[in-house]
């Protein structure tokens, strides 16, 4: 029986209720960007869409997955604030859900956002969820509509290792490792577009909507002078009939849709891996006072085995180490059922944190326990003492335990994410299979203010050099543009938009998307442990 | 009607469910916390959760109903039974929020609902009464002399009130007024309300009840009648129809009847009018339920009308096609509620989880049910798990039907009143007909459950076996026992950024 953590926090206190009022703020906007963002392209493109008798995206998804289950979206805020907000989404949903209680990863274009064409970012979120589908040996169903690569951004888009091209590179390979790969062509897929469903191992075409060509009528008219229809040219009757490009003919979306989920019923998947479970329980605190407890000013400390007696099972955790290296916090908890090992900050980290963070993740990777990562980290401490008792060794041996341990790990940024700290505790860099932040984290290399100091510094160290000084408004000067790009560039938002994470999630889904998260690792098999050498 | 929100749970909201199905129609399910993985929100279209699962903060929460109905794009809301079933404000909420309450007008419940004037109305429209009191009383001494006045034995009866609670029968006058404080009690701390009435009691009488359908024009026509003299603590656990003590005569007569209280009440869709029938054939009636009934599925199988199916569509403004002539009562139907409690522990509560269930199938057999292998039953709501009925062309062949089902019907886990029924079901007394509200404290007062020394060990054997193995079906399950649901099954409808932003 593990103890249950003794909670410490008033929640009658008004530094309480001054950051619930806080957290609930962020929240408020957090839930009006999503549904902005949710809402796919501009109105008339909804209504031409439907005018066509098809389906929206998120209607597709909710007829294909199983109906009143959970659907773990990603990167909903892929490309928040770029290309004039013109492309909500990047015009493509993607997520875990289940088809006949199995779990798959499923890849949607929107059309209604500029015709389900491929941005930069739609490219990345795309290519992102098949590394999710082949880390976790998910099958991947494609519902595609899409007219192929934006074109007006072709040099972000075509020629790179992670462009395109790598889209169909990965079906290959993820084909190849027995992961499904299915298609539902559901709109044009023109070009190279025209490769999704090829690469398929079973393809779904729908009659007189559905089109596959590498090169469309004006393409055909322009090199040969004939006129030919879409339909003629690449629709569902010649690639159920005549090509053999496509597998299975539908009458509509709903048809299409039925057939997907019938091709899972025979894919024929049993569980790769199991944990021993016990019977899922919720924590004893209210994880609501989780807004409470996180502070409205970040640089302002907290207690994180507060907030993890809020995401685990009846709040109990069987802490480790807890009198050694005290700013680092590692137990072993139940979430929803499932062991799981914890690393968390409680401050900066010194050799000692970083040797207790080794330590205890290579017993995870041992014991092939899941991590989960809670990061609020300035970083490594700095200053000649600790120089010299090798704290860059000892944070190395925390890296390397991290960058080594083959479980599935999962990071989620609840505070601020900056320096070395990221990297030890699991950063984008990394791999986790899933990286979340909170709507109120922060992540860049340093904090505003001591990436203005530390610029600062240099500068004035230069302009002394050369016999000059700066007034102190000056140096305010100096400072403000860096401050206020630290700002914009460390915000959530910014950071999801570019995939930096696997999205952004408030504090009361975390257990929820844990929870279906290390389910769905589960289908993939945990290898044995398999270190490199640790600098001792 | 396009879309309607089904505020209940359990097998009658799976029912409703299953009507708007037959309709073309969406149902949107509510649960609570704890009913996340529970059938009916399984079986939903939509289903969005309405809070923790105390009933005042989840089911009994009409604001969070009406407001999840609005948002929802509902056009009606069906309650079901129980819960805000027959409660006159929350049918008068929906009606000003523009939404169509499944059932009768706020009114109606209102004046239904309260049983003194209720019965006033019945008396001056001529409507046969059990001799009683006019007025509500608390003053024991008043309560005393009216005893007298009436003929002892006599029943206290709480003036709000249901479901057996505040209800005393008293024999002796020397009794009298400890019984009648105790009622008095249970009704204050179960209604709110202390005040009680006096009413002759009758012996051995029976529990006749008349289903009622009334359609927006006025037009009104009963369903013949439903017996439900096999009761428990006031409780009805086995229902029939028709009934054993009818005859043509005396059923023709009891409808009419049924009929002038729906019209004297301005009755608008489904309802029932409960009568108690004595030894000598007289017939008095006792009240109005005004909500589709749990043993509704009884009258459906007689009559082949889908009584769900036309609380819809009354409420959609559909007329009921039918005249009284052309209503039929064929075969004969029983149904036995089972109930998650130990017959043998004086039908003590048993929740915990469902580790498997077999369900009993064959012609002539429905089970009405909210439960599957994997629920768990909590102690939070009415312990009822589903509705075995069973229909043949006569009452023996019903019954013989039901014994056989009941013997087919598995619930492993926890402890339920199926062999207790079982035993009910072929009683020599039962299978005579001679049904009457206190047959089981008269003949089953001593039962124990049976005890099976026969193939035993094999038994326990080859559960142990299933049990470790898992279920045999294709995709094992993540955990060694297999009977740990994964996150995706226990979660039910969710996505990030969907749940309560701040109490």
């Amino acid at each position: 029986m593990m103890y249950r953590f003794e909670s410490k926090v008033d929640t009658r206190s008004a530094e309480f209720k001054a950051n619930r009022e806080h957290y609930l703020d962020l929240l408020v906007q957090f839930r009006e960007q999503l549904a902005q963002a949710k809402t796919g392209g501009p109105a008339h493109m909804h209504e031409r869409h439907k005018s066509r008798g098809k389906l929206t995206a998120r209607e597709r998804l909710e007829k294909l997955l199983d109906r009143n289950t959970p659907f773990l979206e990603f990167s909903t805020f892929a490309a928040h604030g770029m290309y004039e907000d013109k492309a909500p989404c990047a015009g493509i949903i993607t997520g875990v859900g289940q088809v006949h209680g199995q779990e798959v990863l499923v890849v949607a274009n929107d059309a209604t956002v500029k015709g389900g064409t491929y941005f930069p970012m739609t490219i990345k979120k795309h290519v992102r969820a098949q590394e999710i589908a082949l880390e976790n040996r998910l099958p991947c169903i494609y519902l595609v509509d899409s007219g192929g690569v934006f074109l007006p951004l072709q040099d972000g888009v075509f020629p790179d290792r992670d462009h395109f091209g790598r889209i169909f590179y990965n079906q290959a390979r993820l084909s190849a490792a027995n992961i499904p790969q299915i298609s539902i062509v559901m709109g044009s897929c023109t070009a190279g577009g025209a490769y999704v469903p090829a690469m398929s191992d079973e393809t779904i075409i729908v009659r007189n909507q559905g089109t596959i060509f590498i090169g469309g009528p004006p393409l055909v008219k322009a090199a040969t002078g004939v006129d030919v229809t879409p339909e003629e040219l690449g629709g569902a009757d010649v690639h159920c009939r005549i090509s053999g490009v496509s597998d299975h003919y539908a009458n509509d979306d709903a048809e299409a849709i039925q057939i997907a989920r019938n091709i899972m019923q025979n894919v024929n998947r049993p569980a790769a891996f199991q944990l021993d479970r016990v019977e899922p329980a919720a924590p004893y605190y209210d994880p609501e006072e989780i807004y409470g407890i996180i502070p409205a000013d970040l640089r302002q400390s907290f207690d994180m085995r507060e907030v993890i007696a809020r995401l685990v099972d009846r709040s109990e955790f069987h802490e480790f180490k807890e009198l050694y290296g005290a700013t680092l916090v590692t137990g072993f908890a139940k979430l929803m059922g499932y062991p799981v090992g914890i690393v968390a900050n409680n401050g900066v980290l010194f050799s000692e944190s970083a040797q207790k963070g080794a330590h205890f993740v290579s017993l995870c990777a041992v014991r092939k326990i899941p991590l989960i990562f809670l990061q609020n980290i300035t970083g490594f401490i700095v200053g000649k003492e600790y120089e010299h008792g090798g704290i860059a060794k000892d944070g190395a041996k925390m890296v390397h335990a991290v960058a080594t341990a083959q479980v599935p790990r999962f990071t989620l940024i609840i505070g601020g994410s900056h320096g070395a700290g990221n990297y030890a505790m699991c950063g984008r860099g990394y791999d986790p299979r899933l990286m979340w932040m909170w709507p109120n984290a922060r992540i860049s290399v340093m904090g505003g203010e001591q990436a203005a100091n530390v610029l600062l510094t240099v500068k004035l160290a230069q302009l002394e050099a050369e016999g000059k000084q700066m007034s102190k408004e000056e140096q305010e000067a100096f400072k403000a543009p860096i401050l206020s790009r630290y700002e914009q560039e460390g915000s959530p938002y910014y950071a999801s938009a570019r995939l930096w994470d696997d999205g952004i999630i408030e504090p009361l889904d975390t257990r929820t998307s844990l929870g279906l998260a290390i389910a769905t690792s589960l289908n993939a098999p945990i290898p044995d442990h398999n270190f490199g050498v640790f600098r001792m | 009607m396009k879309k309607i929100l089904v505020a209940n749970r359990g097998e009658i909201a799976v029912r409703v469910i299953q009507a708007c199905r037959g309709l073309s129609i969406k149902a949107v399910a509510v649960y609570s916390e704890v009913d996340r993985t529970a059938l009916h929100v399984k079986m939903a279209d939509e289903a969005i959760c309405i809070g923790p699962p105390a009933p005042h903060e989840s089911y009994l929460n009409q604001e969070k109903l009406i407001a999840v109905a609005l948002e929802r794009g509902c056009d009606a809301v069906h309650p079901g039974y129980g819960f805000l079933a027959e409660n006159p404000e929350f049918a008068q909420r929906c009606e000003q929020s523009g939404l169509i309450f499944i059932g009768p007008r706020s009114e109606t419940i209102k004046a239904m609902g309260n049983k003194v004037e209720a019965r006033e109305l019945m008396l001056q429209a001529g409507i046969p009464l059990i001799p009683g009191m006019k007025e509500p009383i608390n003053d024991i001494k008043q309560i005393a002399a009216e005893a007298e006045k009436l003929g002892l034995p006599v029943l206290v009866k709480a003036a709000a009130g249901g479901g057996g609670k505040g209800m005393r029968v008293v024999r002796e006058l020397t009794r009298l007024e400890e019984e009648a404080n105790a009622a008095m009690r249970e009704a204050r701390s179960a209604f709110g309300d202390g005040t009680v009435f006096l009413e002759k009691w009758l012996d051995e009488p029976r529990h006749i009840e008349f289903q009622v359908l009334a359609d927006g024009t006025g037009h009104t026509v009963h369903l013949f009648e439903r017996e439900c003299s096999i009761q428990r603590r006031h409780q009805k656990v086995v229902e029939e129809t028709p009934s054993t003590a009818l005859d043509p005569e005396l059923r023709r007569q009891m409808g009419e009847t049924a009929v002038a209280v729906a019209k004297t009440a301005g009755y608008l869709n489904a309802g029932t009018v409960e009568f108690l029938l004595d030894k000598d054939r007289n017939y008095y009636f006792l009240e109005m339920n005004t909500r589709i009934q749990v043993e509704h599925p009884i009258t459906e199988f007689v009559t082949g009308i889908d009584l769900v199916a036309w609380q819809i569509r009354i409420a959609a403004g559909e007329e009921f096609p039918y005249r009284q002539e052309e209503l039929l009562q064929k075969g004969h139907a029983i149904e036995c509620r089972i109930y998650a409690e130990d017959p043998a522990q004086n039908f003590l509560p048993s929740p915990g989880k469902i580790h498997f269930m077999k369900e009993p199938t064959g012609p002539g057999i429905r089970n009405d049910t909210g439960i599957y292998t994997g629920f768990t039953v909590t102690t939070d709501y009415d312990p009822i798990l589903s509705k075995l009925v069973t229909y043949g062309e006569d009452r023996e062949a019903a019954r013989a039907r039901m014994v056989e089902a009941l013997q087919e019907y598995t619930i492993l886990g926890i402890h339920t009143t199926v062999d207790f029924l079982h035993d009910v079901l072929i009683h020599p007394q039962f299978i005579a007909g001679n049904t009457f509200t206190n047959f089981i404290e008269t003949y089953m007062g001593d039962w124990q459950p049976p005890v099976i020394e026969e193939y035993r060990e094999e038994a326990i054997a080859a559960a142990a076996l299933w049990y470790l193995t898992g279920s045999g079906s294709g995709r094992q399950p993540d955990n060694k026992a297999g009977s740990i649901p994964s996150p995706w099954e226990i979660t039910g409808n969710w996505e990030i950024g969907q749940g309560q932003l701040g109490a």
